[in-house]
């Protein structure tokens, strides 16, 4: 159990973790712990299971060993019935949005009000333009997800995310895709918000630049394993080949350029 | 020869943990039906949408059949001089068989289809991992409704399709063949029996419903959520609908009119 001052202190604290699908192992026995009030990016090559932690972290998925406390509770011991309690104090950020396509963007943002609360429409009403208003897209209420661009969907999702004032965000790839303005837009948001709301922000990303100008914290995933951690300037000094390589971006380094393949020259000149 | 029972094995293996998944799968859905009956604006959109717009399909395909019944049956009881059961021939066949049978297909086609693509497509845009981490059922949400739906649209699609193919039947034997106006309708209201006819077809649509919406929204709902994966989903839904359609309707017969 965590004990009461790192839970004070952490409001998710993986331990001992290990998940793998099939015979990969995705992660093998990493521990992390993800402060209150702060941001903290998890960064790491495509395909290192950064989105997987965060589902690990939201109880989609369950891990083959070690345990996830948020908020003081053990994740993938909770009934669904807590779970799901738990998740209304959880918001995610996915990287489609995932908004619902049959519904426009007000009914977006009050889906979970609807959902969760028997609040009075005029109130709800209320609510979804202080949220909509925040992210910049009041105007927009009418319009359907069908008509956004990859950046304003994804500040609905943010606006829908933020709904139930929730403990945590946990963004995935918020900036994958998006052009330099939406991209300040969000970088700008993530922070202002986490100010704003007192939040606390998990952001999965493999955006060096925009994520260590607002992290506070970065931990560098790489096959399983934690490579790196600190805040971004710790990172930028660290004397590790392999996180100058991920941080300078490097196209050679310890992580080889070529995938594992037999010799060039043998493999040219075999024969069919 | 040792590959082929290895395959065999997996195939069966397989497809036995698929029958688990779906039969789980329903379970979660009717649970859900609780959950949407204090909310009928959810329901009423999905009738509508399976079941509304599939009128058009049904009236007219239900228009052609009687037509062809009533041709049909035209000529083979005119061999015998009685032409005048042309309107029990045609209402037994349609309330009977062709009625239940021919609207779940299309439904199955036009509807279930559908429904898998959208559910398919909702799993591979995240929309139901999203709703889960709003702490929402996708399954109570977007699943049970869509099958209340279905279940429900199904015999009131099949009893408007008999009911426009007796019209059609008529158009065709009484308007352009002269089958005797009276003979037509009464010798129909003499011998359809309620109990045994058209009870019997009810049972059959609403069974047919069930295993459509079943197999449709399963279908999406356990898709690989990719483009290749939700197509061959819905290609999955039509063809095992209609095999399950087929199947039970021959079950459903022997049991209700035949001694078997």
């Amino acid at each position: 159990m965590a004990n009461s001052e790192s839970l004070e202190k952490n409001i998710v604290s993986i331990k001992n973790l290990s998940f793998s699908r099939g015979s990969r192992k995705i992660f093998d026995d990493i521990s992390l712990d993800i402060e209150r009030g702060k941001v903290t990016a998890i960064m790491g090559p495509s395909g290192t299971g950064k989105t997987t932690l965060l589902k690990l972290i939201g109880g989609q998925l369950s891990p083959d060993h070690g345990q996830i406390h948020v908020d003081g509770q053990n994740v993938h011991r909770l009934k669904s019935k807590d779970l799901f309690n738990l998740r209304k104090r959880m918001g995610m950020l996915f990287q489609s949005g995932a908004l619902l396509t049959d519904m426009n963007v007000f009914d977006n943002v009050a889906f979970p009000l609807r959902e969760h609360t028997n609040l009075p429409e005029s109130m709800i009403r209320t609510l979804v333009l202080m949220k909509l208003h925040a992210v910049g897209l009041r105007g927009a209420r009418n319009l359907m997800p069908s008509e956004l661009s990859g950046g304003m969907a994804r500040r609905v999702a943010l606006a829908r995310a933020i709904a139930l004032d929730p403990l945590m965000i946990m963004y995935d790839e918020p900036f994958t895709g998006q052009d330099p303005i939406s991209m300040g837009a969000l970088v700008h948001l993530i922070k202002s918000l986490n100010v704003a709301l007192g939040l606390t922000s998990i952001i999965v990303s493999h955006d060096v630049q925009e994520t260590a100008a607002i992290a506070d914290y970065i931990y560098v995933l790489s096959e399983g394993k934690i490579v790196g951690q600190g805040t971004p300037q710790q990172l930028a000094e660290s004397d590790s080949k392999w996180v100058q390589q991920f941080m300078n971006g490097n196209a050679d380094g310890p992580v080889p350029f070529q995938y594992p393949a037999p010799d060039y020259l043998d493999d040219l000149l075999a024969s069919h | 020869m040792f590959e082929f029972l290895e395959n065999l094995g997996k195939a069966t293996r397989s497809s036995f943990a698929k029958l688990g998944r779906s039969t789980l799968f329903l379970g979660h859905t009717l649970t859900g039906i609780g959950d949407v009956i204090p909310r009928p604006n959810l329901l009423i959109k999905q009738i509508y949408s399976v079941g509304v717009l599939s009128f058009l399909i049904i009236t007219i395909s239900g228009l052609f059949v009687g037509m062809v019944l009533g041709l049909q049956g035209f000529y083979t009881l005119s061999d015998f001089g009685a032409e005048e059961s042309l309107g029990v021939m045609v209402a037994a066949s349609l309330v009977r068989e062709l009625g239940p049978v021919v609207s779940a297909l299309l439904f199955a086609g036009r509807a279930g289809s559908a429904l898998t693509a959208e559910i398919g497509l909702m799993k591979a845009t995240e929309q139901l991992s999203g709703m889960e981490m709003m702490a929402v059922d996708p399954v109570k949400r977007i699943i049970s409704p869509r099958f209340l739906a279905g279940f429900i649209s199904t015999p009131l699609l099949a009893a408007l399709f008999s009911a426009v193919g007796v019209i059609g039947g008529h158009l065709v034997g009484v308007g352009m063949l002269g089958v005797d106006d009276g003979a037509f309708w009464a010798q129909m209201q003499a011998n359809i029996d309620f109990q045994q006819d058209i009870i019997n077809g009810v049972i059959k649509s609403i069974v047919f419903g069930f295993v459509v919406s079943w197999i449709a929204l399963f279908e999406g709902y356990d898709a690989i959520p990719t483009a290749e994966g939700v197509s061959r989903a819905t290609t999955r839904t039509v063809v095992n609908s209609a095999f399950s359609i087929l199947g039970l309707d021959f079950i459903l017969t022997a049991l209700m009119f035949g001694d078997i």
